[in-house]
Formats: C-alpha cells, sequence, structure tokens
C-alpha cells in the first residue's frame, strides 16, 4: 500500500539490531548513509548564492545524510482503499445561488468572489446552477460560471419566484455574505424552503440563526463553558439602561442581524447610551448591551468543518489595533504574531469546539477578545459563512476556502477534497506560512460632508489591501502605499492635536503614529500608553524610523553603501522613499539600486511553506530572500489591476481585468495579473498563468515587467490607478505598453490639451478655463454666467469637484479649499442646468471605432456618473441623437488614434434657438464603471472586443449594436452606504458618493426601475396607507408630480413645515398634507414622531446641500437614512420610482414580467 | 527549541519571523513542571531564522530569543533566506550543516562535520536515573521510559490522575514493570535503532505482562521495532504543527504537531497490530494499535506544545486502557508511589546538561 520508494529505502543499524531485535526478518538492505556521501558537490549551489552579499554569518549545508528519494506524496491510495467514510453526497440536480447584491460598506467584492468559487465548485460537479444576483459588474454573473442568472432583488418574494420558474432542488446561503444570510433566515421562518422542497446546502439555517441571535449564542457557548463577553438582549431604550447598570460602564451596543457592525458602538455613559440605543434599534429589534473590552487584543479564526466532524483552523489573524476598532477597520496582519503557540492553541482549541458545537457544514470565523497580559478570553462574534476576513485569509494562505466550503456543502469530507494548490496533499490540513500580510484599508470619508471620521465599532472602509512581504517592515511599507498612491510608505501627516488622535482612533489613526514616532520623537512605550497597540507593533515601526533616519543622516544617494540600500529595501523602503530620504529622485534611486544589482525576489506562496513542491502561481516579490522560487520564460503580457477598491473604482474593474486576462489567454498569450486587493476575482490563482500579489506602483510593476521580460502590459482595464503610470512606464522604463499610445492618453487627461483637439475635430464642449488666481477664476466665472463648475485636472470620481452659485461661494471655495496656484491650477467649466447626460462607451482599433453603447442618464446633469442612474438602451433619445453620439464618438476614437476601450460624458442641452446641442465633458481613454453593464444588456463583452484591439489580433468588424432593436431595457442604479457614514448628508452631486451598484432587467423602463431600486439593500417598499414625509425645494414642480402619482394609492402625506404643505396642497388638486412636530436635535425625540406617523417613505427634493447639521432638509434626509426609511433625494429618480409606484401598487397576482432569465432577455448566453 | 527530539539538529524556522515574543521563565507549575519549556535548556544545535525581532513583547517574557540562545550557548543566524534552504531541504533530504561566520569557504572543514545520526544522542536526553512527578491524590503510577521526555507529555498524564516515574531510556523496565499501572514510552531524538536495549526491554516487557502501553514519536517506534516491525527513514522527515493524521477507526482526521525524520514501514507491523493512523500527505505510517491488547502508540505529538491539541483525547484513551486493566485484575494492587519512594528518587531530570556532539580535538 505505501509507495514502492519507502521499502527500499530502509534505514537503520542493521546489524545492531539483529543482535537483539528476534522478529526482525533478515533481509535488511544496506545502510542509506554510505550512498548518501556522494551528493556532496550538491552543498556548493546554496553556498555560492549567498556569497554574494556580505553576512556576518553564513549556513551552509554539506549533504544529504539520506539518499531517500520520496515518491510524490499519495494520499489517494489511501482514499481508494476506503477507510475514509464515503462522501455522504449531497443527491441535488440543480442548485440555486445566492448572490450578495450591490456593493455596500461591510460587505464588498469579497462576495463576488466567494459566490464565483462557489459556481465553479458546481459546474466541476456537474451540477446546474441558478444565480440571483443584481450586481451586474460581477465576475460570478457571467454565465460562463453560472447557467442561469436573474438580475433581481434578494428578496423572499422575488427569491419565491425565481424558485417557482426554475424548480431548484438545493439552495446555497454562505456565499452571499450577510444578504444572504439574512434572507435564508427569513424564508425559513415562512417556511417557503420546505413547501418548495429545497434543500438547504452546508451549514443550516437554525446554525445561522444561533450564530446571529445573541442570545441563543450565548445560550449555546454557555453549554460548552466558552465565556463570552457578557451580553443582555434588550428590545427598547429603557432595558438597554437597565442591562447598562448590570455589566456596568463602558459599554458596547451591538445591533443583531446587521452586517459589519452596522448600529452598534460605544457608550460610556447613560446619555451616549440613550442616543445610541435609539439609532440602534431603528436597524434590528434586538440590540445587544456588553461589557467593553476595550484594549483587549483582537484575534480572528477560520475554521472549516465537514459533515464528517473534520475541523481544521485555516487561517488566524490579528489586529494591529486592540479591541474596539471593528475588524473590517482594523489593520489585521496574518498570521498572528505576538501570541504565544499556548495562547495560540487555547483559541484554536475553543474555535473549533465552537464550530463543532454549532454544527457548522462549511467555513466560519471566530473573533477573540485576548487580555494582553494574561490568557483570559471571550469570544466576540461568530460568523457562520463566507466573510471578509474568510476572504482576506484564503488570501493570505492560498487555500481556497469558498471552493472547499461549497464542496463540503455538495457533501464531500476535508480528507478526501486534494489540496487544490499541491494537487498531491490533502485539503485536511492547515496552510504554514512562510511570509507574513497586513490588511490596511481604505477608507474615503473625505468624500462626505458633516461625516464623523471616528473609527469604532461599526465599519466605514469601503475597501481593503493586502501586502505580502517576509517581514513585517516590508509587508506593513506595501500596504501603506496599496492604500494610495499618494502615501510613499509608513509617514506621518499634520495633527492639530497628536496625543488626542492617538487616543481616538480615526482613520489616519496610523499617521498619526507615523508623526508621533517619525518627527515627533515618541517612544514606543509613549505611544503604547496612548493606543495601547501592542509593543512589538511599534518596536517594528521604530525600526523603520531608525532607518528612515540613518538614510537622512547619509545625506546624499552615491553615499548610501550597498547594505544600507538593501536594508532599506528590505524594510520595504521605496525607491521614492529612499530617494526622499537623501534629496534625490525616484528615477535617480531606482538607477543607483540597480546598479548596485539589488533586485526583488519572487517567491511562491504555496499553503506548505516550500515543504512540499507545488506547482503554484501565486506570487510575491520580497528582498529578504537570495533566490527565486520560479523562472521567467514565459514573455507574457501583464494585466494591471484596479488596486483598491474605493467609491469610483470598484468590482466592475475587477470584472473589466478578468474578462481581458480570458481574452488573452483564449488568444493563446501568457498572461501575468499585477493587483493587491484580496477581495477579487482577479487575484484568484487560478484566472491567470501568473498572478503577482504587488503594489501597482511604477516602481514594482517595472520591476516585474524586467524580471518577466514581458511583451506588453494592458493599463487599460483597471481604472485609473494602473493608467496613471502608463506613461511612465512608456517613457522611463521603456515597457510597451499595449493599446492606445500613453501620450495620446495624457493628451486626454490634460485639459487644455484635451480641449484644443475637440475644437480641431469640431466637437462642442462646455465653456471652460484653466485659471491659476482667484482673480482670474471671478473674471471668467463672470463671463459665462454662474452656476459653474470648479475642480483641479486628473481627476477621478469627482474629487474635490463642486458646482459653484455665486461670487461668494467662489472665492469661499478657492480661498479655503483648493489653495489655487501655478503648481495648482483649477478648471472651471460653465455648468448647463437641467441638461441631460450621456454615457457612450466604445472600442476602437487603430483609431476606428469597433463598437459603442449610448447610455442616458435619468439624473441631469450634474450628478457624478458614476452616482447616475443608466438607462440602456435609451428610451428618451432620439435616432438624430444616437448617430450624432456615434459620430463623435468615430471623431474621438480617430482624433486620439485609440487601440482599446474608452468612455464619453456627452451633455444634451437645448440652445437659443431649441436646437439640441451636444457637448462632450469628459473621456477617459479606458474602460469605465459600466463596461461590465453594457456588455451584460448588449449581449457582447466590450472588453474581449477591447482587448483584441490592445493586441491588434482578430479585432472583429465594426457594428452598431445600437442599431439592434431590442424588446428589452436595463436600468443600472447606485447602492449607497449612508447608513454606515454617520452624520454624512445623503445628497449627490458632482462627487461620487456611492459603493456600489445594481442593475436588473425589464419590458420597459418602469419594470426595469422598480425591480433595480428594490435591488437596493434593506430597501422596504413603502406600503398604502403608510405615511409618506415631503421635503425640499418649492420653487420647482418636482414634488408635486411625485404627489401626483402617489395620491390614488391611499398614502398619508406630511412635511415638516408649513411652506411645503401650502405649495403641495396648492398645486396638487385634492391632496391634504399634515404637519408634524420635527424636533432637529433630539433623534429619540425624532424617532418617536418618525413612529407615531408610521413614516415608511421620504421624499425630499432640495436643490442644494444642508450648510449646517440644523438644516432641516438635512435632519429630514439624514434621519431617514438612519431609521432605515427609503429616501428619494434626487428629483428625476423620484418621480420616476413615484411612477413605477403608480403602475406597480397594488401587486397583482402571479410571477410579474420582471422575473426572467438574463439569457431569455438578450436570447443567449453569448458572455 | 527546548523540546530534546530536535538535540544536534540545526532549527530552520518556516515562518520568518521569530522570536516575537520573546523568551518566557523558567517558571514551575504545581507539579514541579517547567510550565513554558518542554525540558531544562535549549536542545538543537543551532537556530536559523530570517528575521529575528530584537524587541519583544509578551505578558510571559523575561529575555529575547538572541539573549536567550547567547545565554545558553547555542548559535542563531538571522537574514537567511530560509525558504531557499526549505527548498533545498525538500529536494536533498535532510542535510549535514554548519554555521560560520564570514564570507569565506574553507574546504578543509567539511571534514569536521558530525553526523549526528551516528551519535547515540538518546542517552544524552534521557535522565540518568529514575526520577518521579507526582500527581496528588492520583489512583494511578505509569513508568515512563525517558528518551528525551517533553515535559508536557509528563504533564498530560500527571493533570489526568497518573503519578509518573521515569527511568532511563536502557533501564530493564520488563523487571520493574508489575508495580505499575502502566507503561509509557516518551518521544527523543534520532535513530531509533540506537536503543536497542530499549528494543529488547520492550519485547521482553510485552512478552512477560499484559500491562498498558502507550509509545509517541520514537516511542512508537522503538515499540515497533520491539514487535518485529521495521523503521525507514523518512528523506526529510514530518516536523511541523500542521500534519493530517487520519484516524483509521473512525475516518476522523486530526491536526497533529510532529518531529521525526524516521517511520515505521506499516507493511512490516505483525498481524496482531494494525495501523491506527496515517498521514494524510505523505501516506507514512502515524500509530499502530494492538488488535486486543491495550497497546498503542502513535508518531505525531498528541501532547502538542507546540501544536495543536485535536489528539490530546489519546491520553485519556490511555488511562482508560490503565483504569480498566486495573478493574480487571483480580487482586487490588496499590502501585501508588510511596513516601519513601517519593523522598528517595529526584524530582526531576538527572544529568540532561546538554554537552558539545564532539569536542575539538
Amino acid at each position: 500500500m505505501l509507495p514502492a520508494a519507502y521499502t527500499s529505502t530502509l534505514a537503520g543499524r542493521a546489524p545492531a539490531l539483529l543482535r537483539c531485535g528476534r522478529r526482525v526478518p533478515q533481509t535488511l538492505p544496506a545502510r542509506a548513509f554510505s550512498s548518501a556521501a556522494l551528493n556532496g558537490q550538491k552543498r556548493a549551489s546554496l553556498q555560492s548564492k549567498l556569497t554574494g552579499q556580505k553576512r556576518l554569518g553564513t549556513v551552509s549545508v554539506l549533504r544529504a545524510y539520506s539518499s531517500a528519494a520520496d515518491s510524490a506524496p499519495n494520499p489517494k491510495a489511501y482514499i481508494d482503499s476506503g477507510v475514509i467514510k464515503p462522501a455522504q453526497n449531497v443527491n441535488v440536480k440543480k442548485v440555486l445561488v445566492i448572490g450578495s447584491g450591490g456593493l455596500a460598506i461591510g460587505q464588498a467584492g469579497e462576495f463576488d468572489y466567494s459566490g464565483s468559487q462557489a459556481l465553479k465548485a458546481l459546474k466541476e460537479a456537474g451540477v446546474a446552477s441558478v444565480l440571483i444576483n443584481p450586481n451586474i459588474a460581477t465576475i460570478q454573473t457571467n454565465h460562463s460560471l453560472a447557467d442561469e442568472v436573474y438580475y433581481l432583488p434578494v428578496t423572499p418574494d422575488y427569491v419565491s419566484y425565481v424558485i417557482e420558474k426554475e424548480k431548484p432542488d438545493g439552495i446555497f446561503l454562505s456565499f452571499g455574505g450577510q444578504t444572504a444570510l439574512n434572507l435564508g433566515v427569513q424564508m425559513q421562518r415562512l417556511g417557503l424552503f420546505e413547501k418548495y422542497g429545497v434543500k438547504v446546502l452546508g451549514t443550516s439555517v437554525k446554525t445561522l440563526e444561533t450564530s446571529e441571535d445573541r442570545d441563543l449564542f450565548a445560550k449555546a457557548l454557555g453549554e460548552i463553558d466558552i465565556p463570552i463577553a457578557k451580553s443582555i438582549a434588550v428590545g427598547t431604550v429603557e432595558e438597554a439602561l437597565e442591562a447598562a447598570e448590570k455589566v456596568g460602564y463602558p459599554i458596547i451596543v451591538r445591533a443583531a442581524y446587521a452586517l459589519g457592525g452596522l448600529g452598534s458602538g460605544f457608550a460610556n455613559n447613560e446619555e451616549e447610551l440613550r442616543n445610541m440605543a435609539a439609532r440602534s434599534l431603528t436597524l434590528s429589534p434586538q440590540i445587544l448591551v456588553e461589557k467593553s473590552l476595550k484594549g483587549w487584543k483582537e484575534v480572528e479564526y477560520e475554521v472549516v468543518r465537514d459533515a464528517n466532524n473534520n475541523c481544521i483552523t485555516v487561517c488566524n489573524m490579528e489586529n494591529f489595533d486592540p479591541l474596539g476598532i471593528h475588524t473590517g477597520d482594523s489593520i489585521v496582519v496574518a498570521p498572528s504574531q505576538t501570541l504565544s503557540d499556548e495562547e495560540y492553541h487555547m483559541l484554536r482549541s475553543a474555535a473549533i469546539k465552537i464550530v463543532r458545537h454549532l454544527g457548522v457544514v462549511g467555513e466560519c470565523n471566530v473573533q477573540y477578545a485576548l487580555q494582553p497580559d494574561g490568557l483570559d478570553y471571550r469570544v466576540i462574534e461568530v460568523n457562520a459563512r463566507l466573510s471578509r476576513s474568510s476572504a482576506l485569509a484564503s488570501k493570505a494562505t492560498g487555500y481556497p476556502l469558498a471552493y472547499t466550503a461549497a464542496k463540503i456543502g455538495l457533501g464531500h469530507t476535508l480528507p478526501e477534497l486534494p489540496n487544490a494548490v499541491t494537487k498531491t496533499t490533502t485539503a485536511n490540513f492547515e496552510p504554514s506560512l512562510d511570509y507574513m500580510v497586513t490588511k490596511i484599508p481604505r477608507w474615503d470619508l473625505s468624500k462626505f460632508q458633516h461625516v464623523k471620521r471616528d473609527i469604532g465599532s461599526a465599519m466605514k472602509s469601503v475597501g481593503e489591501v493586502m501586502a505580502i512581504g517576509r517581514t513585517f517592515e516590508e509587508s506593513f511599507q506595501k500596504a501603506i502605499r496599496q492604500v494610495d498612491p499618494r502615501f510613499v510608505g509608513f509617514q506621518g501627516d499634520k495633527f492639530e492635536d497628536l496625543d488626542y488622535e492617538l487616543q481616538n482612533p480615526t482613520d489616519r489613526r496610523w499617521l498619526a503614529v507615523g508623526q508621533a514616532m517619525l518627527h515627533e520623537n515618541y517612544s514606543i512605550d509613549k505611544v503604547h500608553d496612548l493606543t495601547k497597540i501592542d509593543k512589538w507593533f511599534l518596536g517594528k515601526l521604530q525600526n523603520i524610523v531608525d532607518m528612515n533616519h540613518e538614510l537622512e543622516n547619509v545625506g546624499a544617494l552615491h553615499k548610501l553603501k550597498r547594505e544600507q540600500v538593501l536594508k532599506a529595501k528590505q524594510m520595504g523602503f521605496s525607491d521614492k522613499q529612499i530617494a526622499m530620504a537623501t534629496k534625490s529622485t525616484e528615477d535617480e534611486a531606482r538607477a543607483y539600486r540597480t546598479k548596485l544589482n539589488i533586485r526583488p525576489w519572487v517567491k511562491k506562496i504555496d499553503t506548505l511553506a516550500a515543504e512540499f513542491p507545488a506547482d503554484t502561481n501565486y506570487l510575491y516579490t520580497t528582498y529578504n530572500a537570495s533566490s527565486h522560487d520560479v523562472t521567467f520564460e514565459d514573455r507574457g503580457k501583464i494585466i494591471l489591476g484596479s488596486g483598491v477598491y474605493r467609491i469610483g473604482s470598484s468590482v466592475e474593474f475587477d470584472w473589466c481585468a478578468v474578462s481581458a486576462t480570458r481574452a488573452l489567454h483564449e488568444m493563446g498569450e501568457k498572461t501575468v495579473m499585477i493587483n493587491y486587493n484580496p477581495e477579487t476575482a482577479s487575484t484568484d490563482y487560478d484566472n491567470a498563468d501568473k498572478l503577482y500579489f504587488e503594489e501597482l506602483s511604477y516602481e514594482r510593476v517595472m520591476d516585474i515587467y524586467e524580471l518577466e521580460n514581458a511583451t506588453g502590459v494592458v493599463v487599460s482595464v483597471g481604472g485609473q490607478l494602473p493608467q496613471n503610470i502608463a506613461l511612465r512606464l512608456q517613457e522611463n522604463g521603456g515597457a510597451n505598453v499595449l493599446g492606445t499610445d500613453p501620450k495620446d492618453i495624457d493628451k486626454a487627461e490634460d485639459r487644455q490639451k484635451f480641449s484644443e483637439i475637440l475644437d480641431s475635430i469640431g466637437v462642442d464642449q462646455p465653456a471652460w478655463k484653466e485659471l491659476t488666481s482667484v482673480a482670474e477664476a471671478e473674471k471668467f466665472a463672470d463671463e459665462v454666467g454662474y452656476p459653474v463648475l470648479v475642480r483641479p485636472s486628473y481627476v477621478l470620481s469627482g474629487a474635490a469637484m463642486t458646482v459653484i452659485r455665486s461670487q461668494e461661494d467662489l472665492k469661499e471655495k478657492l480661498e479655503a479649499a483648493s489653495n489655487v496656484s501655478p503648481d495648482h491650477p483649477v478648471v472651471i467649466t460653465k455648468f448647463i442646468e437641467g441638461a441631460q447626460e450621456i454615457d457612450v462607451d466604445g472600442v476602437a482599433a487603430k483609431g476606428e471605432l469597433v463598437i459603442h453603447a449610448v447610455s442616458e442618464h435619468v439624473e441631469q446633469a450634474g450628478v457624478h456618473s458614476g452616482d447616475a442612474t443608466l438607462v440602456l438602451p435609451p428610451v428618451n433619445l432620439d435616432a438624430s441623437v444616437m448617430e450624432r453620439c456615434k459620430d463623435i464618438a468615430q471623431k474621438v476614437a480617430k482624433a486620439w488614434n485609440i487601440s482599446g476601450p474608452f468612455n464619453m460624458q456627452i451633455i444634451k442641452a437645448e440652445g437659443p434657438d431649441g436646437e439640441v446641442q451636444l457637448k462632450v465633458i469628459e473621456c477617459n481613454l479606458r474602460a469605465s464603471r459600466s463596461f461590465p453593464f453594457v456588455s451584460k444588456v448588449l449581449g457582447q463583452n466590450f472588453i474581449d472586443v477591447a482587448t483584441k484591439a490592445l493586441v491588434g489580433k482578430d479585432v472583429p468588424a465594426p457594428t452598431d449594436l445600437m442599431a439592434v432593436k431590442r424588446d428589452y431595457l436595463a436600468t443600472k442604479v447606485p447602492q449607497f452606504s449612508w447608513t454606515r457614514l454617520a452624520g454624512a448628508d445623503p445628497f449627490l452631486g458632482v462627487e461620487m458618493a456611492s459603493t456600489g451598484e445594481m442593475a436588473c432587467f425589464g419590458k420597459d423602463l418602469v419594470d426595469a426601475y422598480w425591480t433595480s431600486l428594490q435591488s437596493t439593500m434593506n430597501f422596504r417598499m413603502p406600503e398604502p396607507g403608510e405615511g409618506i414625509l415631503f421635503g425640499g425645494n418649492v420653487s420647482k414642480p418636482w414634488l408635486t408630480q411625485v404627489a401626483d402619482y402617489l395620491k390614488p394609492l391611499g398614502y398619508k402625506f406630511y412635511a415638516a413645515g408649513d411652506d411645503v404643505k401650502q405649495f403641495l396642497e396648492s398645486s396638487c388638486e385634492g391632496i391634504s398634507v399634515e404637519v408634524i412636530e420635527f424636533p432637529k436635535e433630539d433623534k429619540r425625540a425624532l424617532r418617536q414622531v418618525f413612529e407615531k406617523y408610521n413614516i415608511r417613505g421620504c421624499f425630499n427634493l432640495a436643490q442644494e446641500r444642508g450648510r449646517t447639521t440644523l438644516d432641516v432638509d438635512y435632519v429630514m434626509r439624514r434621519n431617514a437614512v438612519d431609521f432605515g426609511v427609503p429616501l428619494f433625494m434626487e428629483p428625476q429618480t423620484a418621480i420616476l420610482f413615484a411612477q413605477c409606484m403608480s403602475e406597480k401598487l397594488p401587486r397583482k397576482e402571479g410571477i410579474p414580467s420582471e422575473v426572467r432569465r438574463w439569457s431569455d432577455f438578450i436570447g443567449g448566453k453569448p458572455l | 527549541m527546548t523540546d530534546p527530539s530536535y538535540r544536534g539538529q540545526i532549527l530552520v524556522f518556516t515562518q520568518p519571523l521569530i522570536g516575537n515574543y520573546g523568551v518566557p521563565s523558567k517558571e514551575r507549575d504545581q507539579w514541579n513542571l517547567l510550565r513554558h519549556f518542554e525540558s531544562p535548556h535549549i536542545q538543537c544545535a543551532g537556530v536559523v531564522v530570517a528575521d529575528v525581532s530584537l524587541r519583544y513583547s509578551h505578558w510571559t517574557a523575561v529575555e529575547s530569543l538572541s539573549q536567550w540562545c547567547a545565554r545558553e550557548g547555542v548559535p542563531a543566524i538571522s537574514g537567511v533566506d530560509t525558504r531557499e534552504i526549505v527548498t533545498y531541504l525538500r529536494e536533498q533530504g535532510s542535510s549535514l550543516a554548519r554555521i560560520t561566520i564570514g564570507d569565506e569557504y574553507d574546504a578543509d572543514e567539511d571534514e569536521g562535520f558530525i553526523d549526528p545520526g551516528q551519535i547515540n544522542l538518546v542517552k544524552r536526553v534521557s535522565t540518568k536515573a529514575p526520577f518521579v512527578v507526582e500527581s496528588p491524590g492520583a489512583a494511578y503510577h505509569v513508568a515512563l521510559i525517558d528518551c528525551g521526555v517533553k515535559e508536557n507529555i509528563l504533564r498530560s498524564l500527571v493533570r489526568r490522575g497518573a503519578s509518573v516515574t521515569v527511568f532511563p531510556y536502557d533501564y530493564p523496565i520488563h523487571k520493574v514493570a508489575q508495580h505499575y499501572d502502566g507503561v509509557f514510552i516518551s518521544n527523543g531524538p534520532g535513530d531509533p535503532t540506537h536503543c536497542q536495549d530499549t528494543v529488547y526491554n520492550l519485547a521482553r516487557l510485552m512478552e512477560t505482562s499484559s500491562i498498558p502501553i502507550m509509545g509517541i514519536c520514537l516511542g512508537h517506534q522503538l515499540l515497533a521495532l520491539a514487535v518485529g516491525a521495521r523503521t525507514i527513514k523518512l528523506k526529510y522527515g514530518n516536523r511541523a504543527h500542521n500534519i493530517p493524521a487520519l484516524d483509521l477507526t473512525t475516518g476522523q482526521c486530526h491536526i497533529t504537531s510532529q518531529n521525526h525524520g524516521y517511520a515505521i514501514d506499516a507493511s512490516t507491523l505483525p498481524s496482531e497490530f494494525k495501523e491506527y493512523f496515517v498521514n494524510l500527505n505523505d501516506g507514512s505510517n502515524e500509530g499502530m494499535m494492538h488488535k486486543t491488547r491495550p497497546i498503542f502508540s502513535t508518531q505525531f505529538h498528541p501532547e502538542a506544545k507546540g501544536g495543536p491539541e485535536d489528539s490530546s483525547y489519546l491520553f485519556e484513551k490511555y488511562l482508560q486502557n490503565v483504569q480498566l486493566a486495573k478493574e480487571s485484575q483480580k487482586v487490588y494492587k496499590d502501585n501508588r508511589p510511596t513516601q519513601f519512594i517519593l523522598d528517595l528518587l529526584s524530582k526531576e531530570r538527572v544529568g540532561v546538561e546538554p554537552s558539545p556532539l564532539v569536542s575539538r580535538a
């Protein structure tokens, strides 16, 4: 049964053995040692590689003292022998997979990744799959993964309709985040799974409920003597105060059934608790009052269990920040670094005990608080589903958690599953890491007005990065640069009150630590006292600080010794950081470094720390090494991914990057993916031929380009980030940038050049000017007339753009905010009010337009296109406008000699003589956010075509997809995360605010929009008979139009002021509006008002943001969001939705017409 | 590092960041066992790490890794591409190695290599005279053959209610076994075939007594040799905390802690024994049990420290065997250590100070 190799490699001192071991057989082969001595010459290879660097000491390895040649490990024999219980295969033919919907804070791209893995597992098992997910930008909603896709809201109603149509016999609930889990719990309560005979695969709903309901959970853990943070479940504010008396302040409030810690927070006294509890109870019927364990270590474990009770922990992670900050908002390292073996295994054993007791079948995450100076601990939370942490753990270890969980759901056991990386060993093992990873969240809080920047128990970050290194310093500094290219590494920033910042965590806390240690000479002890961050982390940061000072003391680049440069690189210093410390430039530092022959080494992530041979392509670079794990003979094409998810750049660019990789692969090209975002499918190791989990900086991309000897690099499918380094890659690095010439890209991004070219080809644009002083700006604004749009050049997602309506505002904006100077010019553009906006996505090859899509915005121009509702094909654009859009696209393609994807925004306005004017306001020579949407609606993969154009191979003949008549349309709507951003004003403007998007199909606009809007997270339709609150601008007819539609449906109408009441009653016949009391400063009282009048919908159509937090419209919008009441704050979409309500309510019997397969809508499965 | 099984070896850590939580104190617990160490000294011959923390942080720490190594006279080196060495070891098998200072390579020095495989390491790490670990109020008393026992094996037994008397590895155990309720064979370093006396004693023991026996790691191999099975040298051994061992009696898989360079050739097990555990990664044997008698042994370390505690239930199983054996005895025999024995015997290991493998001539 054993591999043959063993029997011939017996070793031992045979003669001695024969003396006393009487039962030993007489035929022992010769000792292995004698033959091993011949291996002496092998020693040299290792030694020679080490001598390149000066060292204090050397490790030399002489010869193997065994010649034993192990054959490849072979667990198969044992599986075949039947010792493992045969898989209790769950007998299902068709499985429904529930997706997570639009990306929101707390629930982002990681669920595209986990859902994709589940679908892959189903496909391999030959089980048909049906996916419900309205998130059209995802990889999982491609037919290459799912057999059938429904772009529908993830609600019990719609899921039931799909079950009726598709008749699946199984359902996966654990791959769609909290959304899918909540749905499962609801449907179980309604008895729907039983009714339709659908089997829940994997972890049972009962277990899910136990893990979610704090009371049940506390009881379950009590049964096995596992300590949890003492908590009392309450349903009212009074009960909460009572409970707090029992556990003692400070306390933490948590909401049950809420994703990412929504509605949670700390309270130090009765007053704080009263407010906190009032808000939390709006989100959840039950809240938990617990003792706060601030300052304890926070640790989590990812556990996998199969139905046979085999149980492993795949990864553990430790938070850099002590307990008190949501793990999604914490800097996290894996594996844990400050836990002793005793602590590690104490928590590991507890995790396994918990998971077995709860009966999880699949993947589970256990979070702990650990006493920093003792062995006491508490369980904080258990997530019996794939989570953000499990996506991170998958990427950190190389262990495919979601895929394994899906296999387990289908009845497989861990021992019988092979390790997907090594293929020769079993999945029933715990990965060992010979590197470490750091995760840092990315916040975009500065994009919002009035928002609270403190971070705590409710998650606020919109994305995260993961960096791999072989020292903490290397991994940490890489991660910092990944968060935003403007950070050079560990650095400081100006703070008014540094000690306060250190004590009270905000999104900028690590900068405060940097400031304290780098510039203010704080000791490790002092920073520890203020922040409670473990001294080990601070000690490592001190190493960075010391290195930085060492570089600065040398002062000049060429005076640096090789060891110093190497040591800096080993601590993760970038070329730019070294340049800054020595007052030189990045290019000089790079040249000096390469002259010293200091280059990164490439290492594999193989799950087993090199113990077994693994043919993996999952790679990272490090300076803490002396050899490569791979060879570089592919001469492939590099694809640059999107980097961290942030507002304005999200899963849609991941879809583009994956699509481009697949297209290249199909063309027979070798592919190399570079990306560092753990929440993506593009960083799946089976996506590209090689995956570098690395920085998307000029330095690192060039390093990889040179190592790989690559033949080209794709910069146009990962959003703005890769685009920004395109010109340098070509000009400084000499890389072959595929597609449109980076110099032409530059001509589109530079306002001046852009405008000149548009003028030269006769394409209209709004009046604009680049200005370097306030006086000039005022003069220009006066010329063109207010309102004007003010923005700096080179922007993504409208950062710092504002519409200015008066001279005072302009002065204020320019003087206070943007610091205008010749170095920092601003661009002022005439803002056209009431215009319609059009999005054109296209692909061109060598300046020739190949395909294009024209989508119209529902909102008027002025709302950022990322926040806009897109309609495709358009319903309000006549043939001549469509033709003119195409004409502009052709001209632009030609003028910039585009090869590859591009996107334009065009404004449609009425000229002075009533003629239709089309003005181009924006053009990006790269794939845009809407590429997946238009590809999926039109049934043609735009990225596929674009990739062919990039390499200039198999480019299809130009076609006009917009000329095709279609009996359907789709609308794309934004997903906002207002609830997460305490205090932020829910209002749309030129700055993008949405975190995700959904799209649904329908036979007409009403069908599609009705469905799309219901897809937004936690949307609850206001039902006839309930109260609707009105507010906002009374100089426009908007509110009247809404009221007209809603009037016949039997809603009760309320307003917060007399002006709105009078306006509505006078303009809309036969309607009565009641004015309600509106306490602006007392949230609790306001909540009672909302409850008293049963307010379930809010239309607040204001023209401008609230200037202060006491603005009545701001208070109305903000509290509608806080109280979970659907808010409509944009006129055009509000009117459209009112129309939808009037047509769709009351609901008709039977399955609604929008419940239709995607493949039926577009007539096939082209992508 | 304090596990006697590592005597004579240079340890290369795959995890690159070492020394983070420092080194704890030599505190002893209520059974007079070292709370934080597996033996009183560093046992390995050298330590190779990628990145060492000169600043440590942990509430149990009293010194840094480098201070400890210096105090114990054990050479350690950092800044090494340990992954490259691991890859080398994977391909070439466990190798002789040295840590040298400077860039110069002197071929003559190769002659000076000492092959720890040629040395009876067990003799060096085993206690030179019996000692006793008392479990107050315990009902049972176990005889443990010390081939390099870890403190936590002792703790795992006394914690579960058995006093332990520890004997030198070559003590004629079969002659005294009748005074004990069970026999336990510990882990230890190196090649099992160096311990011929132990193998002989164990064979005699099993012939003459039906006493419950459990063995761990080297103990497992010695037991197997005693019943006539053969050992094989693995190419580079299994040394990790994450090795899956499948229980062939239940189909359950445990994650185990392991450290061994030799293994049992399961096909040579006599018919009265069956394979108990098997390694799911490489198919090597991980344990055996007698089909009818209370004898079993494991290649992995159920006592953990460091490593996962999945299989600690095996100690309970062993003590159940002890209990059953005791209950089925016709005459109850009180084997608990007498006060005389307790006074007479040492309370800790005797004569186990590490010494250089060979002294320079």
